[in-house]
């Protein structure tokens, strides 16, 4: 529980869910396990992976230096740019990142490219997708490795307070961190939920990556979901603060889950993530990712909100050592 | 009976291949495109594959992904691409043209406002690369009663199961993949093609058109020998890359970009 962000907002009591303390410092990690012990099954010596923090690549590149498999990471020249820590994670444990030049040199372009690679080596090579995205069976199998975040929630939160929270909230770029939480608390109709989707400059400006909250249903990567998609159906370039929510779609359970208004998706801008940021590391001595203070921002509202027996769970996804210079960047120091 | 059946069963009556060139519609521009189309039938294609620009061509290699990219600079929207079948169609009423891409800009214009325009304009099928046939059920009740025929690929990796499916979702004709991997590379092994398309031809009658990794005379004949003709893409979006902008391209430069598919005509139409 955050005592003190808890008795500054007044409101609901905040837990965080606390994957930033996974080896590597974020989810993502629950998934590259799975999916490269399945690669080891099937007899494939090498595994690919599209990033766009970094996070999913340090993850695959981690689980392959364990398991004595080849990796080559995929990623968007832009994130290569503003990740060169991870970048240089990924090549101490023995991983090929290759810089991808063409589209818009983003998230999107990096799983294209690993789309391109493992169409070409498939015989040899595994696709680790890092999020709730792709063809079938991605989105389900990085589901059901995620879950484990919802089924210790699930768990934790009978064993401190004796029953299931009132509200999960957790950060959606490809949605793999919310559909893990979410997941387990679906036929639990009590428990009430919120995806926070990257409003980037604000959803007026057309500059973000949320197309649950501004987008439309389209077909990319081998799923219908809803796009960042132009009158013409090209996909559109997304912005956000936060490279792991730079993504124009979102795994297709969230779309449905949106449809079927199961779950709220809501947006926190660039603006609001940042500030969430700050008071997370002032108030509670953590550093969040800037990916997981979306979450932070909007769950503290959320809490504001609630009287205080209600209990609101935000998925701290990930740990932000790795955003130190994009937030130093924004205050005008160089480190 | 449709314009790309009775195409093939000309070619098949006179013992001849299929040469189907593919290039990307508004690549360089759209004045451009529509001047190559007739150059291509000039050169000798039976059939041209018209492909439609998406941002997110995952099954494309660099070249025609940079094809794509110069059309979309342009602006080139599906209502362009179905412009330029129309004007094209205005002067050639003989030629058949498969409109080819990826299925978000269908998705999003709508598959009867696709269909009902493709028809207008005088498209004769549709092949949407990332559009698996059993999932088609709705984009063919909409093509379907328009006369369109819908072409699919075939992949080395394609399952028995997907292979009959595919079959049975296909008419005018079967797109073989050469290779694993994307437009542009390298074909490696032959052998594997040949016993793949005899496999496809226990499993229907349709023509079979083998795509990907032919890039010159040798690579055609040595596909088309097995096979009943090619598709080129990579090998002539790559000299339509070298083209003039700006619509200034004139009658001997687009001779020049199409002369890979003159020269593949000659030496498939000399395969004994």
């Amino acid at each position: 529980m955050a005592e003190r962000l808890t008795a500054h907002f007044g409101g609901a009591k905040i837990v965080l869910k606390r994957e930033d303390l996974n080896h590597t410092g974020a989810h993502k990690i629950n998934n590259t396990i799975g999916q490269a012990l399945l690669a080891k099954f099937m007899g494939k010596p090498r595994i690919i992976a599209e990033t766009g923090a970094g996070q999913h690549g340090v993850a695959s590149a981690t689980i392959a230096a364990r398991l004595g498999l080849q990796c080559d990471v995929y990623m968007g020249a832009e994130d290569i740019q503003r990740q060169s820590a991870n970048v240089y994670r990924m090549k101490l444990m023995g991983a090929r990142v290759i810089a991808v030049e063409s589209g818009s040199r983003t998230l999107k372009d990096a799983l294209n490219e690993a789309l391109r690679d493992w169409a070409t080596n498939v015989d040899n090579t595994y696709y680790i997708i890092g999020t709730a995205a792709g063809p079938h069976p991605y989105p389900r199998m990085v589901r059901d490795f995620q879950s484990v975040i919802g089924r210790e929630a699930r768990q934790q939160s009978m064993e401190q307070f004796g029953r299931l929270p009132d509200a999960l909230v957790a950060c959606v770029g490809g949605g793999s961190n919310a559909i893990g939480l979410f997941h387990p608390f679906l036929h639990d109709a009590e428990v009430s939920m919120y995806g926070v989707e990257a409003g980037g400059d604000g959803l007026e400006t057309g500059r973000h990556a949320a197309p649950l909250s501004a987008g439309r249903p389209g077909v990319l990567h081998g799923n219908r979901t809803y796009l960042m998609t132009d009158a013409a159906g090209q996909i559109m370039e997304t912005h956000s603060v936060s490279a792991g929510l730079d993504y124009p779609g979102v795994g297709p359970e969230h779309s449905w889950l949106k449809d079927i208004g199961r779950v709220n998706y809501v947006a926190a801008t660039d603006t609001e993530a940042l500030e969430a940021f700050r008071y997370l590391c002032r108030m509670e001595g953590i550093i969040p990712a800037l990916e997981s203070s979306h979450a932070i921002s909007y769950g503290c509202k959320l809490a504001s909100q609630l009287p205080k027996d209600r209990i609101v769970v935000i998925n701290l996804s990930g740990r932000g050592d790795k955003d130190i210079h994009t937030v130093a960047g924004i205050d005008g120091i160089h480190i | 009976m449709s314009r790309i059946t009775q195409t093939m069963a000309a070619l098949r009556a006179a013992q001849r291949k299929v040469l189907i060139p593919y290039l990307v519609a508004g690549d360089p521009d759209k004045g451009t495109t529509l001047g190559l189309m007739h150059a291509l039938v000039a050169a000798g294609a039976d059939i041209i594959e018209l492909g439609i620009p998406f941002s997110d061509p995952s099954s494309d290699g660099t070249v025609i992904q940079q094809g794509a990219e110069r059309a979309l600079r342009e602006g080139t929207t599906l209502h362009d691409v179905m412009d330029i079948v129309r004007q094209f169609r205005a002067h050639d009423a003989h030629t058949p043209i498969v409109l080819m891409g990826y299925l978000n800009p269908i998705e999003i214009m709508g598959y009867e406002a696709f269909a009902s325009a493709a028809q207008a304009v005088g498209a004769d099928g549709v092949l949407i690369v990332d559009m698996p046939a059993y999932e088609c059920e709705e984009l063919f009740d909409s093509v379907r009663p328009r006369g369109l025929d819908t072409v699919f690929l075939v992949a080395p990796t394609t399952t028995q199961a997907r292979l009959a499916s595919i079959c049975a979702s296909s008419t005018g004709y079967l797109y073989y993949v050469s290779l694993k991997g994307v437009t542009g590379a390298a074909i490696t092994d032959k052998g594997d093609i040949k016993s793949k398309i005899e496999h496809l031809r226990t499993m229907t009658d349709l023509p079979v058109v083998v795509g990907f990794g032919i890039k010159d005379a040798t690579s055609a004949v040595d596909m088309a020998s097995i096979s009943d003709g090619v598709i080129v893409g990579s090998a002539l979006v790559d000299a339509i890359s070298r083209l003039p902008r700006g619509g200034v391209a004139t009658q001997d430069h687009l001779t020049a970009a199409v002369s890979v598919i003159a020269s593949i005509r000659s030496a498939i139409d000399n395969i004994k």
